[in-house]
């Protein structure tokens, strides 16, 4: 293949303006997928998964996306501050719309 | 609110309203919310007087706004501190070393500007994080492979600037010494580039670094000269197949003929990354509890003796050294190389071999997943933060720290760097982070380095005040014996630097006239590699 020059490589996504729950699922998983599933994955490698396997020991699961307990102000909070290893993650990374997409993906739309 | 010091809360309004002008309202980050997710969520001095401030953060989105922002600083003389991803965790992530800076943010600067698969290349934006470059070979098929550090969030340009490095072949792994041709806004506003760069109309910027004249690119690298806004990267094309595999040695003293036998196969291009480790010590990340006995040799003051190792080895039938080394290219070649390096290791009574695993590439998603080993593959990913995560048998930590000191590459130097810096620790009176099962990092390729970690914690200050003693205490030991840190965070910068103190400190004075030269206001980076600007000097630790 031969060089690849591009204007702009678009590799955030679109500031979210309101709109329908529904409507930010896609938004919210795909900025998951992004940030936060090396980390919070299934299987081997995701040392999020494994230090919420070891925390509750499988009840509830330590797959985020398999819980139904998370609240949105958890989620929104655990993104801006970090806990344990897990670092903060800055409105440059994931912008306020992006994060309440997350949020909503996680505990309302999976 | 947090001002800048000498500055008055009028006049850093002002200059707030001039920097909303440049990168907009949305992008000019004053609220304590918003300022808290850029406190170093690994510092030793989480909640106290040295955890350095910041006053507010700036996040340009291209060059021409960052010089805009540079503009406004330099009349306001303002202290800037640029990150490119803001993930250096363990290395100071956004906080700066000179408190009440304001941050120069540079993750939405995120273009992929060229990739070339035949010439081998990519030129990027410091927000382009190593997971991005990635995502975007896979998806345009670029037959290209990346080397990468264990922290896939963080981006080619900010790790490479803090002397970053990876797992692959040795040209690349040495993240700044494979970089090629960069972009800086100077403190006047200037855009400058160098290398090929600063020739109008360059076909070769990510090809030949030099350009003509001094190279300058150094500079920019653990200093505070600039804001780099593009860098060239060279890139190792995709192998055809990867090779993982394993040599073990019996005794404590065969890590000498086995370091000779890797430098000899790494210096000739054999064979890449070599990690050598010893299936003693108890990993950081446990997945089963650790046999008491070696809990209890390991708990040793100072980390113990060579002897009681090689026992409780020789006991285990264990290895005392392993060299697990990466082996890239066609499979004939590869496995040549590999019969090639088990003749040269014959040499070494009991050598055992082994091979670990393998891939070929492109990469298969199944491949993938079956990886322990997905950084040597060029797979960014996060399982390197399993250490310091809960586990079945570990507590969580809230981060940690590294000391980590460049001494050489020989087994004989690697046997009195246990020796020293085990005293060290039995000198301190805590457990020992290094003991004779310790095993160094072969990064730069022409040097070993050893990567300690110290915990840090958010809620026990006493215990970080503990690891900053340590730590220091370790930087004056290492450099009594001609060894010192390659990186560190800014806390320790001023230590690390007081140590390169050849002829009364001559290069850092060299460093500081040009930095007063190039940045008379001191803007960029107070402190920064331990670099003062003359109007803070005294600020200098």
């Amino acid at each position: 293949m031969s060089s690849q020059s591009i204007g702009v490589l678009a590799l955030g996504l679109v500031m979210g303006s309101p709109a329908a729950a529904q409507d930010q699922v896609p938004i919210g998983r795909s900025v998951y997928e992004h940030y936060c599933s090396p980390c919070h994955a299934s299987g081997p490698g995701h040392p999020g998964t494994q230090a919420l396997d070891a925390l509750y020991n499988g009840d509830p699961s330590g797959v985020l996306e398999l819980r139904h307990d998370l609240t949105p102000e958890l989620i929104t909070t655990t993104v801006r501050q970090g806990r344990s290893v897990m670092p903060s993650f800055r409105k440059t990374e994931i912008d306020d719309a992006q994060l309440q997409a997350v949020a909503i993906y996680l505990t309302e739309h999976k | 609110m947090t001002i800048p010091k000498r500055m008055s809360s009028g006049d850093f309004n002002k200059a707030l309203e001039r920097f909303r002008v440049a990168v907009g309202d949305a992008w000019v980050l004053t609220a304590d919310d918003d300022l808290q997710s850029y406190r170093d969520p690994y510092s030793p001095v989480w909640d106290e007087p040295e955890e350095t401030k910041v006053s507010a953060v700036v996040a340009p989105a291209s060059v021409e706004q960052v010089q805009q922002v540079v503009a406004v600083a330099n009349e306001y003389k303002i202290p800037l501190y640029a990150v490119s991803t803001g993930k250096n965790l363990g290395y100071g992530t956004t906080s700066p070393n000179y408190s009440a800076s304001v941050i120069v943010d540079l993750k939405r600067m995120n273009r992929i500007i060229e990739v070339d698969d035949r010439r081998n290349f990519c030129i990027v934006e410091p927000g382009v994080s190593y997971f991005d470059l990635y995502n975007y070979l896979v998806e345009k098929q670029l037959r290209l492979m990346i080397d990468l550090p264990s922290n896939g969030m963080g981006g080619p340009l900010g790790n490479s600037l803090d002397h970053g490095n990876g797992y692959s072949a040795a040209p690349y792994r040495d993240h700044f010494g494979g970089h090629c041709g960069m972009e800086v806004v100077l403190a006047n506003g200037e855009v400058i580039r160098t290398g090929m760069g600063a020739l109008p109309g360059s076909k070769t910027w990510g090809e030949y670094k030099y350009g003509y004249g001094p190279s300058v690119d150094g500079l920019f690298a653990q200093g505070n000269f600039g804001i780099v806004t593009k860098m060239g990267f060279w890139l190792m094309p995709m192998p055809d197949f990867f090779l993982s595999a394993q040599v073990g040695v019996p005794r404590y003293r065969d890590v000498i003929p086995m370091v000779d036998e890797l430098n000899y196969l790494e210096d000739l291009g054999l064979m890449a990354y070599a990690r050598i480790q010893s299936p003693m010590e108890i990993p950081r990340v446990l997945s089963r509890a650790p046999d008491p006995e070696l809990v209890a040799l390991m708990a040793q003051p100072g980390g113990g003796e060579p002897d009681s190792y090689e026992s409780y080895a020789n006991k285990q039938n264990l290895d005392f050294w392993t060299a697990t080394m990466n082996f890239y290219g066609p499979e004939t070649t590869v496995r040549a190389n590999w019969e090639y390096a088990r003749k040269r290791f014959a040499r070494i009574d009991g050598a055992r071999f082994r091979e670990v695993e393998s891939a070929t590439f492109p990469l298969s998603a199944e491949a993938i997943q079956k990886s322990r080993q997905q950084v040597s593959i060029g797979v960014p990913n996060l399982s390197a933060f399993a250490l310091g995560a809960r586990s079945k048998f570990t507590e969580p930590t809230d981060g940690h720290l590294w000391f980590s000191p460049v001494i050489p590459r020989s087994g004989e130097a690697l046997i009195e760097a246990h020796r020293v810096f085990g005293e060290a620790f039995k000198e301190l009176g805590m457990p020992s982070r290094i003991g004779p099962y310790s095993g160094p990092r072969t990064w730069f390729y022409r040097a070993f380095m050893f990567v300690l970690d110290f915990q840090c914690s958010r809620s026990d200050t006493e215990a970080n005040q503990r690891v900053r003693k340590a730590f220091r205490y370790l930087i004056e030991v290492g450099a009594k014996h001609g060894w010192a840190e390659y990186r560190t965070a800014p806390m320790f910068q001023d230590d690390v630097a007081n140590s390169y103190s050849f002829n009364n400190h001559a290069l850092r004075r060299f460093t500081e006239r040009l930095k007063d030269a190039a940045d008379p206001n001191g803007i960029f980076s107070p402190g920064r590699g331990g670099i003062w600007p003359k109007s803070i000097r005294e600020a200098r630790q």
